[in-house]
């Protein structure tokens, strides 16, 4: 194997999940190198779990090879496991016991010694700003503090890679921003990381790097940059109008135009040159006389990626579009 | 028919156990149970208690001799064992599946360097350390009664410890496939009440008809209550070994199986 698929932190090939004749995770590739924050972006269902899980050891391959910290994960789960920070999707702290308990117990898991432990504790409640519920039983605290404690957790054995399935999901926007805060301390201490969300913001916010994944594939990857740049430059125009003027409007800018989507009744122009654009519509409607009944210029986000490569968005995964009437149901009368 | 089939084939495979990571679980497991266990101790202890009086020293009044025994001397020993029975049997299905399902605990462990047959094999250990601690303390009453007559009743700890293991494997076998908390009632009223009233813990099994006396002798509360009650009573005889070899076989057979049945409904 070459010495540079060696040196990657993970590194898949093919990577294939399936469910019974379900197919979570459909051939994928992708690698993650050193102190880098990788995230994968992608709706409800996407196969962001999926594809953490099997990188964390818990879910076996279907097919494929994947290799974690430079070692198959099929044969030695357990040496990678001891290099591994996870905070899974869904809370799984231990209920009963303290806050500091948590972190005690969970060194044992790692054969840390109680000294250590006990030091890394104490640490850790203090970056993650719990040192004051050090004592309060798990059940007491707030979701946001839980989720601080399951990432303040996954620190406990200092790992190589820090792998975090949806850490904000659920939190208010303040304990979103602080956990943000810590995430990019940790990055800035060299921890690689692996984050799946989908929050646009959350990718770019932390990551260097990012892969936009829909029903199992990947559908493009770069960085925030890139990936805006590649497929929709830096400005959409947001317009809302009659649809019998859409193909004019796209002819008339089409020089101007990067790409351009319609939604429902709205239509999206995207462009490099957002004040050359503006003008240009400006001067298509003064010319056929008519009103947009909406009209806005703003910056272009990853979510215009998402819509752009998908047809759907981001946080509900519902197409903007009406959806197609069904075969069967009621219509057929023989209900 | 799949399921038994790859169930089979991995009975002989060697599971995958650090037995110090297992012992890391058992001890997560017994710090939660520190915090409870006053209360926790208490209500299981209360209930062999109730029978104690309920059937020692009311229906008891009743009984002349059983065996040439009093009923409390019959009775008491045997309640050891079925009070280790209970202990088990709650904490490794009820208590189980709180912490394979809704809790995580067993999805936040595996993640770690410890395996998930570590993680079940942790349980069972505790599981099983329940269970003999439930039946000593037990034991402690049947002393304060004054029914113990031997220091050889100490040995009991060895029954007493197989049978647990059992009623561990046993439970979670049940807990690896129980959908909900509702379908314990059906392990309890099904398998673990009918055991409890007809292995010999409240009447010789001589007195069930002929053709169904066969069925105690199936069971492991049956057995361990065989060896548990002349123990205490100091009447030793070598027909206790065999009752504690069948305990040691079946702990073993047992033993591999949840092991995988537990892996194969949380690894999917
Ligand atoms: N144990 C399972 N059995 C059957 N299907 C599953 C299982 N786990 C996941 N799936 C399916 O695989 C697909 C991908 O699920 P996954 O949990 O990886 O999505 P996700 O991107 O993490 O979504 P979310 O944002 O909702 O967490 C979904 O269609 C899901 O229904
Ligand atoms: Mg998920």
């Amino acid at each position: 194997m070459a010495n540079d698929t060696k040196n990657k932190v993970i590194h898949a090939k093919n990577l294939t999940k399936c469910f019974g004749t379900f197919t979570a995770v459909n051939g994928v590739n992708f690698s993650v190198s050193r102190g880098e924050c990788f995230g994968l972006l992608g709706p409800n269902g996407a196969g962001k779990t999926s594809i953490a899980s099997m990188i964390f050891g818990f879910s076996p391959l279907t097919e494929g090879k994947l290799l974690v910290l430079g070692q198959d994960i099929e044969t030695e789960a357990r040496k990678i496991k001891a290099q591994l920070g996870v905070v899974a999707q869904d809370d799984n702290l231990d209920p009963e016991l303290t806050v500091r308990e948590n972190l005690l117990v969970y060194a044992t898991y790692f054969s840390i010694q109680p000294a250590t432990a006990f030091q890394r504790s104490a640490d850790i409640l203090d970056f993650m700003d719990l040192s004051a519920k050090a004592d309060s039983v798990v059940q007491e605290l707030s979701g946001g503090m839980k989720r601080r404690l399951t990432i303040g957790r996954a620190l406990i054995n200092q790992p190589e890679l820090l792998i975090l399935d949806e850490p904000t999901t659920g939190l208010d926007p303040y304990a979103r921003h602080i956990v943000w805060q810590r995430l990019r301390q940790l990055k800035e201490k060299g921890t690689t990381m692996l984050l799946t969300t989908h929050y646009l913001e959350e990718a770019s916010q932390l990551c260097d790097r990012l892969m936009i994944i829909n029903a199992g594939s990947i559908l493009a990857e770069g960085t925030p940059f890139n990936l805006i740049e590649t497929h929709v430059g830096q400005f959409a125009l947001e317009l809302e109008i009659e649809a019998q003027w859409y193909n004019k409007i796209e002819q008339w800018c089409s020089p101007l135009l990067k790409t351009s989507q319609k939604i429902g009744n709205t239509l999206i122009l995207f462009s490099d040159q957002g004040q050359a654009l503006t003008d240009k519509i400006t001067t298509f409607f003064a010319n056929n006389k008519i009103i947009p009944s909406y009209q806005r210029l703003r910056p272009t986000n990853l979510e215009d990626v998402f819509l752009k490569l998908t047809g759907k968005t981001l946080d509900t995964s519902d197409p903007h579009e009406t959806v197609p009437t069904e075969h069967g149901g009621y219509q057929n009368g023989n209900y | 028919m799949a399921t038994i089939k790859s169930l089979l084939r991995n009975m002989l495979t060697k599971p995958d156990i650090n037995l110090k990571l297992s012992l890391n679980v058992f001890s997560r497991n017994l710090r939660v149970f520190r915090k409870t266990w006053k209360a926790n101790l208490m209500f299981n202890f209360l209930e062999p208690m109730l029978y104690l009086w309920a059937m020692g020293f009311g229906l008891g009044v009743y009984i002349s001799q059983i065996n040439g025994l009093t009923y409390l001397e019959f009775l008491a020993p045997a309640l050891i064992a079925s009070s280790a029975m209970f202990a088990t049997t709650y904490e490794m299905t009820y208590s189980s599946f709180a912490r394979m399902g809704h809790e995580k605990i067993f999805h936040g462990i595996v993640v770690t360097p410890v395996s998930m047959d570590d993680i079940v094999f942790g349980e069972i250990l505790y599981g099983t350390f329940k269970g003999v601690i439930y039946g000593l303390v037990f034991f402690l009453v049947v002393i304060f009664f004054g029914i113990v007559k031997s220091p050889l009743s100490l040995m009991l700890i060895l029954p007493l410890t197989l049978m647990a293991l059992i009623f561990s494997n046993l439970s979670l076998i049940w807990t690896s496939i129980a959908p909900n908390y509702d379908s314990f009632g059906y392990f309890f009223t099904l398998f673990i009440s009918p055991m409890f009233l007809f292995s010999g813990v409240f009447f010789p099994i001589e007195s069930l008809p002929i053709g169904l006396q066969f069925l105690p002798g199936l069971t492991p509360l049956y057995h361990t209550v065989a060896i548990i009650r002349p123990l205490v009573l100091g009447q030793v005889a070598w027909d206790l070994i065999g009752h504690l070899i069948w305990l040691t076989v079946v702990a073993l057979i047992t033993l591999r199986i949840p092991l995988i049945m537990v892996k194969n409904k949380l690894i999917k």
